[in-house]
């Protein structure tokens, strides 16, 4: 017997805020649609190569040539597996919901970690987030935004959002202390700290967060395709659905192909121009030589004492 | 000169969840860890006062209290009770926009781990402060690299600090210090993650900056040595609690108590005491109007084989030796100034010990101390020396002469018949005879 009924006060909750936020949430639906759809309608606009060639440059950029190689490869395979315009609308909805989840949480993130009251709130709050089955979020998103790519897209930002929200505070929190109470000591605002101090030192962090959102969000797409979004988490749906596994097989491979990429690319934002074989990396380098090459003089007769003399001071 | 630039009065810091009842329990007199219950104190009830173009050292061990009270200067902890002014103005319970001014201004600091911002160049480091004051780029980066060369970096503005060494990055954190252009400069442990040789470099640089710069200095350690170098006065805290304020000879000879006295002993005195603080009375010395016979017998009553010669205003003019002496009286001359010779080792009286040694060894004489002046003030012999090395009160107290030996005379008559004459009574057998004082034997037997 259910003696304390929650899910009925939810339900009505639920029935509630669609009564009456009809307004609020139709100009969400809009929005995200027009995103979502706009997003995979420039994906799939160009010829396919155009896009992997793109894809593939900005691999090499990140990262290296030999990225830029394998996506060319998987995203190869993708058209070979006729799989090209749901990989573009799963792409699309990924991209869509990375950045929705990212622009959430960043905020919150450097809020948590200023303020020990909101902190001591969001941390069972992104607990309950991240731990709450998945599938659960779609029912009430398909009450408020009926069946289609928004109610997927609800269901993954508020899936990925721990996350980027954690990494945000966590990267805040561990930089140096004395490195802040040097700006304070200089007499900077708590914004100019923010902007010059923290969020440049913990960005790495930050960074490592955005992969991870991103990774959730695609790893959400098939539950997004449950609801009807299109993509290759429907595909991945209907395989199940029908038992055919050749489908079900390259659907999935496909989500595979685009995660890879995506966790390559990612990943490597937090070490920009850090990697040798990147093209970024390779303009760093000359950059470097040049700014060596020009003061030469200077850096090689830099005023340390000979050891000898220093000895002798301290003899 | 003593005018005063920062001011701390009855600071208390407690850290933990009843500060304030803790500040009553220790004003009622309760002890640290009586008060433990109801907060950690770090600071208890701090005073002393800064004066402008000073270095004030904060000297304790970890756990003293000497971070906590740094940071209370410019607020970055607020103190939970007393009152901090800098040139006169309060700095505690003040608006944070207008602490943050007085910070931009008036006081600025430098971090033991350097703290600088590794993501941005050495140039834009050192122009952060002024960057923050809203100068503008072309302006601040020029500024930069001048105090950059400086603090010995020029040319370096374009490196990361990641691709400086431990020491070059503090030189970037003085000079980010030096470009905020404040009267005050708080130095946290600045050069306690150096390693020893660059230590002792940049104590010395700093020394050289401050003799340039004239700023005021507050400058925490826990290194008694690195105290004594620097400071024109030490403070040395112990449990959250000042237990002596005083100049370096003050803390070494005569520390307020017994925690004091145990820290001050291994103390490096040689680096510390100066030669005015150990020198004697000067002797042999004579004037050059006076005749070869007074110098003669001021040499014998001294026990030396030479003695000074100081002009009008008691100005140093050279030594005569005994020899020379001699001849002129057998000449029949009546002045010295014939046989002058420049005295070859003079010290300057804020030498320190450390510097006397080899000079002490090569000169004839009880080491010569002058003035700025080029006065003799006082002689330094190498046995005074010696006792100022040790621990207790040998700086500056009696010292123990070690026994004369007998007259060459005495002795060859002894060994003559196995009988001793008589002494003749001008002939000294130990140090209580009232002809020798204070000589010392080594430049008897000269």
């Amino acid at each position: 017997m259910n003696v304390l009924p929650i899910g009925s006060w939810v339900a009505v909750a639920v029935d509630w805020i669609k009564a009456n936020l009809d307004g609020l949430l139709s100009v969400i639906s809009t929005v995200v649609s027009f995103l979502v759809d706009g997003l995979s309608f420039v994906l799939l606009m160009p010829w396919f190569y155009v896009v992997i060639l793109i894809a593939a440059l900005i691999a090499w950029l990140v990262r290296s040539w030999r990225l830029a190689i394998g996506t060319v490869v998987s995203f190869g395979l993708i058209v070979a597996m006729g799989l090209w315009v749901p990989a573009m609308q799963t792409l699309a909805l990924v991209l869509v919901a990375g950045a929705v989840a990212v622009l959430i949480a960043i905020p919150l993130g450097i809020w948590s970690a200023r303020n020990a009251t909101v902190r001591a709130v969001l941390k069972p709050a992104l607990d309950f987030m991240q731990t709450m089955p998945a599938f659960v979020y779609l029912i009430p998103a398909i009450v408020f935004f009926s069946i289609g790519v928004v109610p997927g897209l609800v269901a993954t930002v508020i899936f990925a959002l721990p996350p980027g929200v954690r990494f945000t505070e966590l990267g805040i929190r561990g930089v140096d202390s004395e490195t802040v109470e040097a700006g304070q000591s200089f007499g900077a605002t708590p914004g100019q700290i923010l902007r010059g101090i923290q969020l440049p030192l913990a960005m790495p962090t930050i960074l490592a967060g955005v992969n991870q959102v991103i990774m959730l969000s695609l790893s959400m797409a098939v539950i997004a395709g449950m609801a009807g979004a299109d993509g290759l988490g429907k595909l991945v749906v209907e395989a199940i659905s029908t038992v055919n596994i050749a489908k079900g097989v390259e659907a999935g491979l496909g989500v595979v192909l685009i995660a890879v990429f995506l966790d390559r690319v990612t990943a490597s934002l937090g070490s920009l121009g850090e990697h040798p074989a990147s093209l970024l990396g390779m303009m760093a380098r000359r950059r470097t030589a040049r700014r060596l090459a020009a003061v030469p003089a200077a850096a090689v007769a830099t005023p340390e004492l000979p050891v000898e003399e220093k000895e002798l001071q301290n003899a | 000169m003593s005018e005063t630039a920062l001011e701390a009065r009855h600071l208390f810091k407690v850290f933990g969840k009843n500060p304030n009842q803790a500040i009553r329990r220790l004003k009622a007199g309760e002890s640290r860890s009586a008060v433990a219950d109801a907060g950690t104190a770090a600071v208890i009830d701090a005073s002393f006062t800064v004066n402008r173009g000073e270095i004030f050292v904060i000297m304790g061990l970890s756990g003293s209290g000497k971070s906590t009270i740094i940071r209370m200067l410019n607020g970055l902890h607020e103190a939970t009770d007393g009152s901090v002014l800098v040139a006169g103005d309060p700095i505690t319970g003040i608006p944070a926009s207008r602490l943050r001014e007085i910070r931009r201004d008036r006081v600025s600091m430098v971090f033991q781990h350097f703290a600088l911002l590794p993501h941005r160049t050495v140039a834009a480091n050192v122009a952060y402060p002024l960057e923050l004051k809203g100068v503008g780029k072309t302006e601040r980066l020029a500024k930069a690299e001048e105090i950059l060369s400086l603090v010995g970096l020029e040319g370096q503005g374009e490196k990361l600090p990641s691709e400086l060494s431990g020491g070059m990055q503090q030189r970037v954190g003085i000079a980010r210090a030096l470009a905020a252009d404040t009267d005050i400069l708080l130095m946290d442990e600045a050069f306690s993650a150096l390693d020893p040789l660059i230590r002792r470099e940049m104590q010395e640089q700093l020394l050289e900056l401050q003799q340039k710069l004239q700023k005021t200095i507050v400058f925490i350690t826990h290194d008694l040595n690195e105290a004594m170098f620097l400071g024109d006065r030490i403070a040395v805290m112990r449990d959250g609690r000042i237990v002596q304020i005083g100049t370096p000879e003050d803390i070494l000879t005569d520390p307020a108590n017994s925690y004091v006295e145990q820290f001050v002993q291994d103390v490096d005195r040689a680096r510390v005491l100066t030669a005015a603080n150990v020198m004697e009375r000067p002797r042999p010395v004579v004037s050059e109007n006076a005749g070869p016979r007074t110098a003669l017998k001021q040499m014998r009553d001294a026990f030396m084989s030479a003695t000074y010669v100081v002009g009008r205003d008691r100005k140093l003019i050279g030594i005569v030796t005994d020899r020379d002496v001699v001849k002129l009286i057998r000449r029949g001359q009546s002045t010295l100034t014939s046989v002058i010779k420049p005295a070859a080792q003079v010290v300057d009286e804020d030498e320190i010990l450390m510097n006397l040694f080899i000079p002490a060894v090569e000169s004839p004489l009880p080491l010569a101390v002058a003035d700025a002046e080029g006065r003799l003030v006082g002689v330094i012999p190498r046995i005074t020396l010696l006792a100022a090395l040790g621990p207790g009160s040998g700086a500056t107290g009696e010292i123990n002469l070690p026994v004369l030996p007998l007259p060459q005379a005495e002795v060859d008559a002894v060994l003559d018949d196995g009988w001793t004459a008589e002494p003749s009574p001008n002939s000294p057998h130990t140090s209580n005879s009232p002809h020798t004082p204070d000589a010392p034997t080594e430049e008897v037997t000269r």
